[in-house]
């Protein structure tokens, strides 16, 4: 009888979300802000909204992709808020000659250099992680939240440009930059450190 | 003729869908010819390929695979969970 019950009545309880899923949910915030309170606070503000909201949790998915679903929702909310408090205008009239990688006849400025395959074994694996996200993290904060939005969150272009109310075109322009500076990241701190290593 | 630049702009805009044709032929002749876009497609593909498994098993794998939430966080959240729960 008391087994029945147990599977057809999902039972909620929030002091397991925190201790199951809390250091989960912080760090998947913290790549993406970049900042320890904010990761915080928007943990604290998924649970609760996780918690007003569990009358719609159906049991369909697993509990764990519905706390993170809700956590992008405030992540993008973030991200609305800080580009209406700092504009991104300001970021697209700085095109260095560092940002050009190509000479004045279209040429490339460094050769891209011969990759190898992407990592299949587990530990070096992580080891890769460390890195993309170091290169994620490196790029300027602005760059880092449109490639978020696109690659983490798999927003549509239109829905980023909403979000943080920029055109299509410096859009296109933001992410160009932000791809480009990451592979020449990643040729130096990965590729770079594997040729050293050989 | 495409030029590099021209041509690594088509490669990363393909990224975010297909390109129209004659886009995509331009690009493919300057792929057929050019030593080093080859290269950087490939690069581009690797980015690519890294992103999707990043995004299904990598997430708090990597640099904050060690971090936590600070214990007065944590305290914080409980307090806050446990009042939600009473005033629904």
């Amino acid at each position: 009888m008391e087994k029945e019950s147990e599977g057809s009545a999902h039972v909620i309880d929030p002091e397991v979300w925190l201790k199951e899923y809390g250091d989960f949910l912080f760090r998947y915030a913290l790549v993406r802000l970049r900042n320890r309170e904010a990761a915080e606070d928007l943990v604290q503000e998924t649970f609760l909204a996780a918690l007003r909201g569990k009358e719609k949790f159906k049991g369909e998915a697993a509990e764990k992709t519905w706390l993170v679903g809700i956590l992008k929702h405030k992540i993008v909310d973030h991200f609305r808020k800080s580009s209406r408090e700092f504009p991104m205008t300001d970021l697209l009239s700085s095109n260095g000659p560092e940002e050009d990688f190509f000479d004045g006849k279209g040429k490339w400025k460094v050769e891209p250099a011969t990759w190898a395959d992407s990592p299949k074994e587990t530990l070096e694996k992580k080891e890769f992680w460390k890195k993309l996200e170091g290169c994620i993290l490196g790029l300027p904060s602005r760059l880092g939240q449109v490639f978020s939005l696109r690659e983490f969150e798999g927003m549509a272009s239109e829905q980023i440009c909403n979000v943080l109310k920029i055109s299509a075109t410096n859009l296109g322009v933001l992410l160009y930059r932000a791809r480009m500076r990451l592979v020449r990241c990643l040729e130096t701190n990965w590729f770079g450190k594997k040729r050293e290593g050989e | 003729m495409l030029t590099c630049r021209e041509a690594a702009q088509l490669l990363l805009d393909s990224l975010d869908g297909e390109l129209p044709l004659r886009q995509r032929i331009a690009l493919r002749i300057h792929l057929l010819m050019c030593k080093l876009c080859p290269r950087f497609r490939r690069q581009i593909l690797f980015l690519k390929e890294t992103l999707n498994q990043y995004r299904l098993e990598g997430v708090g794998e990597g640099l904050f695979a060690s971090e936590s939430l600070s214990a007065e966080a944590r305290g914080r959240i409980q307090r806050a969970l446990a009042g939600g729960s009473n005033n629904p």
